[in-house]
């Protein structure tokens, strides 16, 4: 050992042992590199990522497209335009949802405890999970639109307001990151995060505006899909993307809920990682 | 810093005092007081549920204790959990590495987290690699090691930081006889170095092996202590054991010392399988006045020897009975064992 000492790391920290903010963001990016590299040596752990937004968007666009698009008052293609956006919204809450189940077998593992026992800000294991998630989210949404201008998808504003779509999107599926991550580390087991996650989306997802406008819906669930917040993030992309429609109030409304739900979930999961024995 | 080297003159590395942790109903650690001398290796001996990780999660502030006080190179493991991290290493029962990550992309990660610069946790992810005898396997994912190879990794990235305090919490369970012995020769060169390591273990020969000090624990409470020798004597004196030149000879010698009546020896046993003579002895006087009495006889001797209780039959001697007590009795049984170890 007597060559190694010299590089002891323990010196160029003060006595608080407090984290600067330089420390965190290292251990973050190392964080974030263990991570990826997981996503590297298990490709497979991208099938949702890459094949959820090809295979839903075909199969709602060419299932559902004529017949929705018709009482649109229009075709297939009018559909495209509509799902699209919706599509985007979804996209989050898939990848969210596969987070619940990741983090609980990956949080049951020895590692963890090797983690808890170092020198680091414990939230960083969480921040760095979040990061990559949102690169996955990001994969998945530059799929989605890939396909969906390949199948006739028209963008009828600019880029910036394409950019800001997707920065809507990414920004409400990191809040239900949150919430999944909170989930994983609540619930025993993958089988029981996979099973209450479909609990919580299968509504979510349907009783919304995403597939269809509510218009024809029963009063109760138009009235529930009026306060889902995938319903106001859709809105809001469709906004955005289709130039009609008031844009404001659904981004607020959906930048609303991401706020409040990073801040409810987040420091209930750093808090449940912290405590987990 | 300054209490670190007030503890460098041969101080204690970790200190415990009437450390309890409970989970529910289940006192798993029940009022433990232990300390590790610096550059020492203090085995924690007990059966499998006696609160052995349950005491290095505490240590290792992944737990916290419900009353008593512990401190680790001076820093207590409730009020300074920051400064703590820093000094410690932890190898669990289960490897805890990253299985889908190689065995360099672990240990450079590990360096990260531990805030080396980049280059220097290259450097220190080789040399690890390298010491540990995992350079071929470093590219490797970790999931394609065998046990050995991963406790080793374990014990390698245990060691990144260069922790003055390293828990090994069962470190060679489930692991066949020779990967066990790679594992204690890494122990041992750890030792050599001047590392304080704090082992638990459920195998005899596994303390006896590593630890200079014992504390033997059981159902949460510690039912014996000192140096891994002192214990033995405590327990059973040693035993002498006569080699006879002609093994037909055996049952002649154990009839002659029998019928001598020395001091204190109350009679002898022969062991035909390894054509020995064994004696329970006390003391040196009656090693000499039993070999006298053979010499005397004229009885011709091939070799002797003196062997002291295995820690088998040392924690079979302390837990024996115990272990087959009610739980509501064995607060009152324990201060027995306790008496009776004194003795």
């Amino acid at each position: 050992m007597s060559a190694a000492v010299a590089s002891a790391p323990a010196a160029a920290h003060s006595g608080e042992g407090r984290i600067g903010l330089r420390g965190n963001l290292r251990h973050i990016g190392a964080l974030v590199r263990r991570n990826a590299l997981q996503i590297k040596q298990d490709p497979e752990s991208m099938f949702d990522a890459v094949l959820m937004p090809i295979i839903f968007t075909l199969l709602f666009v060419y299932v559902f497209g004529g017949a929705v698009g018709g009482s649109l008052g229009g075709d297939r293609t009018v559909y495209v335009n509509y799902v699209i956006p919706g599509l985007m919204a979804m996209g989050g809450l898939n990848i969210a949802m596969s987070v619940g189940t990741g983090v609980n077998d990956d949080f049951n593992k020895g590692v963890m405890d090797r983690f808890r026992t170092m020198p680091i800000a414990r939230s960083s294991v969480l921040i760095a999970k979040l990061i990559v998630e949102s690169g996955r989210m990001m994969v998945s949404t530059i799929i989605l639109l890939t396909v969906a201008f390949l199948i006739g998808f028209d963008l009828k504003t600019g880029p910036l307001e394409l950019l800001a779509a997707i920065a809507l999107a990414l920004a409400f599926g990191a809040s239900l990151t949150w919430i999944f991550m909170l989930l994983g580390l609540t619930l025993k087991t993958p089988q029981a995060v996979q099973g209450m996650g479909f609990l919580v989306i299968m509504p979510l997802q349907f009783g919304s505006s995403i597939f269809a406008p509510p218009g024809t819906m029963p009063g109760w669930l138009e009235a529930f899909t009026k306060y889902n917040p995938l319903s106001q993030l859709a809105d809001a992309a469709r906004a955005l993307l289709n130039g009609e429609g008031a844009v404001a109030h659904p981004v607020m409304i959906t930048l609303g809920w991401a706020i409040v739900i990073t801040a409810v979930t987040a420091p209930l999961a750093v808090s449940k990682f912290r405590n987990k024995t | 810093m300054t209490r670190i080297e007030k503890n460098s003159g041969g101080g204690n590395a970790v200190e415990v005092r009437g450390l309890v942790k409970h989970f529910g109903d289940t006192r798993a650690v029940d009022g433990v007081d232990l300390d590790v001398k610096e550059g020492t290796v203090l085995g924690v001996l007990g059966p499998n549920g006696a609160g052995k990780t349950t005491l290095v999660r505490c240590l290792s502030t992944l737990l916290t204790p419900d009353a008593g006080t512990a401190t680790v190179a001076g820093y207590d493991v409730v009020r300074q959990p920051r400064q703590l991290r820093r000094t410690i290493g932890l190898t669990g029962q289960y490897a805890s590495v990253d299985e889908k990550l190689s065995g360099w992309e672990n240990l450079y990660m590990i360096g990260r987290l531990l805030d080396l610069p980049r280059k220097d946790a290259r450097r220190r992810a080789d040399e690890m690699l390298e010491r540990f005898s995992l350079t071929e396997a470093g590219k490797r994912a970790a999931h394609t090691y065998s046990g050995g190879m991963r406790r080793r990794l374990d014990l390698a990235a245990s060691m990144i930081g260069q922790p003055s305090v390293l828990y090994l919490d069962e470190p060679t369970t489930g692991l066949d006889p020779r990967t066990r012995n790679e594992v204690w020769d890494e122990v041992k060169r750890m030792v050599a170095e001047g590392a304080t390591v704090l082992l638990t273990t459920q195998y005899m020969e596994e303390a006896e092996q590593l630890a200079s000090e014992l504390t033997v624990i059981d159902r949460g409470k510690v039912i014996a202590e000192g140096r891994v020798n002192e214990l033995k004597a405590k327990v059973g004196g040693r035993t002498l054991q006569i080699r006879p030149a002609e093994p037909g000879e055996l049952h002649r010698m154990v009839g002659a010392i029998a019928q001598a009546g020395l001091d204190g020896i109350a009679g002898a046993t022969a062991d035909v399988e390894e054509g020995l003579v064994n004696v329970p002895i006390v003391s040196d006087e009656q090693l000499t006045a039993v070999i006298g009495l053979l010499g005397e006889r004229g009885f011709a001797i091939a070799g002797i020897d003196t062997h002291l209780p295995s820690l088998d039959e040392v924690f079979l001697a302390i837990t024996g009975q115990k272990t087959s007590t009610p739980a509501d009795e064995r607060d009152g049984q324990a201060d027995n064992e306790l008496q009776e170890v004194a003795v």
